[in-house]
């Protein structure tokens, strides 16, 4: 069953113009309009992910995986124009042209962002816990001892020490900040997580750890994830699908293995070969 | 304005001697206040307000914008409330003005001076006689009825503020009912002490649809807005906003299924004046009475006292009086446990 369904998104900062996609893209060398100075992160992009499914998206910096993955989380910029079409199983008509209240229905229930930058994601003043349970609260619950209880298990789950639950967030280690946003993420049980760089800015074990605690949860629970990350080797391990991106463009895509092993455009030869 | 006040106001210049402030008064005929509309707003602006108190009302715990005039004392300290107790005030109406419950505070004798000046009407410090009962943080003991209106005084009017200082984004979740953020404000006071810890101004939900801002009122007074049978306006003059909690409207304030809402407690507490119990009461540091000298330790005892002076003074020479005495019929009490308060307090649920 496809969850959800992504077809001709479009994200531009500036003021746009007719030229802009046509004059920038993977054959232009670009992704800046030559007329009017904007930036396209990216055009054209068709996505689907299946239930359960998890779709990796490799690129270099600037190649606009994450205009996408914002795009994909409805997550609104407002200094970018969004374009394009996203639908989500159970929910009518475009998502992007959605209300408000549906947007934010969606967000504290079935589609969770893992931001890049933490202080996107967290509140540093408040509690490792309270980040947690903020996604719960909204979400209509009304038991502190449920909303512990729920949080201790989260926590236990993304091996956070329990014990830190009610120290401020700010005081955390980065792979704990980390894992508190994966935990945030989870709590609501989702149908889809959308990771945006979830390795950025720790150390290798650190990694290593948090990655394997997404994986497992990730399939215990059976929820769907968009894993967006400039690392080959964090997609190759995570996703069962990968799409590579450059100049704001998807220029591949297919099976993992696929496109590690016989990758067939020339920057993901490149991109490979200098990882490899 | 009509063509004669136009006239009478025309002719008004009194001239004042310049020689000293002492014979500039003397020089001054009448009571300085010729010229000025009854009830000292302007018709167009008492319209105005009334106009965003029916709004209020309609909307119950909306937070309706309004023009808010400059007012003879500061923004800050009742402009608000005035704006909205004279436009409301005719001359049959009687006024009572209260300041965290005492009648006697400079700021509400003087709010009730400018009332009884401008607007020509009678002033109580009776409760159960008043029509319009302005307050500053405290509403009366004594149980309201539907012919009575409370004003409250506002300083701060919206709830979160207190976490997001973002009066755009407020608004936004406002407009959607999105309070998660002020429920991780309460979650987060639990965790650090045990429970809910809001001395005043405690979040609370109107009629299941907007968070209020109650004005510091202590939480001892919170659950005698639900329900209630009078009319609550609630008028904050610096920020220009006007709300309200029609009667018999559900007002509840935000707390966890288990871990409920507690009102102050005052274990083995009296008030020392008049014995009561079951009233709220306040931490007075008085001279002692056995008379000790300035430096020596007991020169001070601390004692609790009624907060609400009026309710003290009738419970000084009746100590039985219940808080709705003057109803009929009777049992209608609001506020916590009467007259027997056990030792908690009792936790108001």
């Amino acid at each position: 069953m496809t969850l959800l369904d992504a077809s001709g998104i479009e994200v531009v900062y500036g003021p746009g113009c007719p030229q802009c996609v046509e004059s920038t893209g993977d054959r232009a060398g670009t992704n800046q309009c030559h007329r009017c100075g904007s930036i396209v992160a990216c055009a054209d992009a068709d996505i689907d992910v299946e239930a359960g499914e998890v779709l990796g998206v490799v690129g270099e910096s600037g190649s606009g995986k994450s205009s996408l993955a914002e795009a994909l989380a409805l997550d609104r910029n407002s200094e970018a124009t969004v374009d394009g079409e996203v639908r989500y199983a159970g929910y009518d008509g475009n998502l992007l042209d959605a209300d408000y209240q549906t947007r934010h229905d969606l967000r504290t229930g079935e589609i969770a962002l893992v931001h890049q930058h933490i202080r996107d994601g967290l509140e540093l003043d408040v509690t490792g816990g309270g980040n947690v349970a903020e996604k719960l609260l909204a979400a209509g619950w009304r038991s502190y001892e449920n909303v512990r209880e729920r949080v201790r298990n989260l926590f236990e789950e993304t091996e956070i020490p329990p014990a830190r639950m009610d120290d401020p967030t700010g005081t955390y280690s980065g792979g704990m900040q980390r894992r508190v946003q994966i935990a945030r993420a989870l709590s609501t049980e989702p149908d889809l997580v959308v990771l945006d760089e979830p390795t950025t800015g720790l150390d290798v074990s650190v990694q290593a750890r948090v990655l394997d605690t997404f994986r497992r949860v990730q399939r215990e629970e059976g929820v769907a994830a968009i894993v967006v990350s400039h690392d080959l080797g964090v997609v190759r391990l995570l996703a069962d699908r990968t799409l590579v991106m450059h100049h704001g463009r998807i220029v591949e895509s297919g099976l993992t293995d696929r496109v590690m092993e016989d990758p067939h455009h020339e920057y993901t030869q490149t991109l490979i070969n200098s990882v490899i | 304005m009509t063509e004669q006040t136009r006239e009478r106001t025309a002719g008004q210049g009194t001239p004042v001697a310049t020689d000293s402030v002492a014979a500039a008064l003397a020089d001054v005929e009448g009571d300085g206040l010729a010229g000025y509309n009854y009830a000292y707003l302007d018709e167009h602006t008492k319209r105005e307000v009334r106009r965003a108190t029916l709004k209020a009302v309609a909307v119950p715990g909306h937070q309706v914008p309004y023009a808010s005039r400059p007012m003879p004392l500061a923004r800050g300290w009742g402009t608000g409330g005035i704006q909205a107790s004279l436009s409301l005030l005719g001359p049959t109406d009687t006024f009572k003005v209260i300041d965290q419950g005492a009648d006697e505070s400079v700021n509400a004798a003087n709010i009730r001076r400018l009332a009884a000046d401008t607007a020509d009407v009678a002033t109580t410090t009776d409760t159960t006689e008043a029509d319009i009962i302005q307050s500053r943080h405290r509403i009366p003991e004594e149980v309201l009825t539907d012919e009575q209106r409370l004003v409250l005084q506002v300083p701060i009017t919206d709830p979160l503020r207190t976490v997001d200082p973002s009066d755009a984004a407020n608004r936004r979740r406002h407009a959607h009912g999105n309070y998660g953020k002020m429920w991780v404000h309460l979650y987060e006071s639990v965790v650090e002490y045990g429970e809910i810890d809001i001395a005043a101004r405690y979040p609370t939900m109107v009629a299941g649809r907007y968070l209020m801002d109650p004005s510091p009122i202590p939480r001892w007074d919170v659950p005698k807005l639900d329900d209630s049978k009078h009319l609550t306006i609630l008028a904050a003059g610096r920020e220009a906003r006007i709300y309200a909690v029609p009667p018999h409207t559900s007002v509840e304030p935000l707390a966890f299924e288990d871990r409920m809402f507690t009102v102050e407690r005052f274990p083995g507490q009296a008030c020392h004046a008049c014995g009561s119990t079951d009233t709220y009461l306040v931490a007075v540091s008085e001279d002692s009475e056995s008379g000790g000298t300035d430096d020596a330790e007991g020169a001070f005892e601390t004692r609790h006292v009624c907060n609400d002076a009026s309710f003290c003074a009738k419970r000084r020479e009746n100590p039985d009086l219940p808080k709705d005495h003057h109803l009929d019929p009777s049992g209608v009490d609001w506020g916590p446990a009467t007259p027997e308060a056990d030792e908690t307090g009792g936790d108001w649920v």
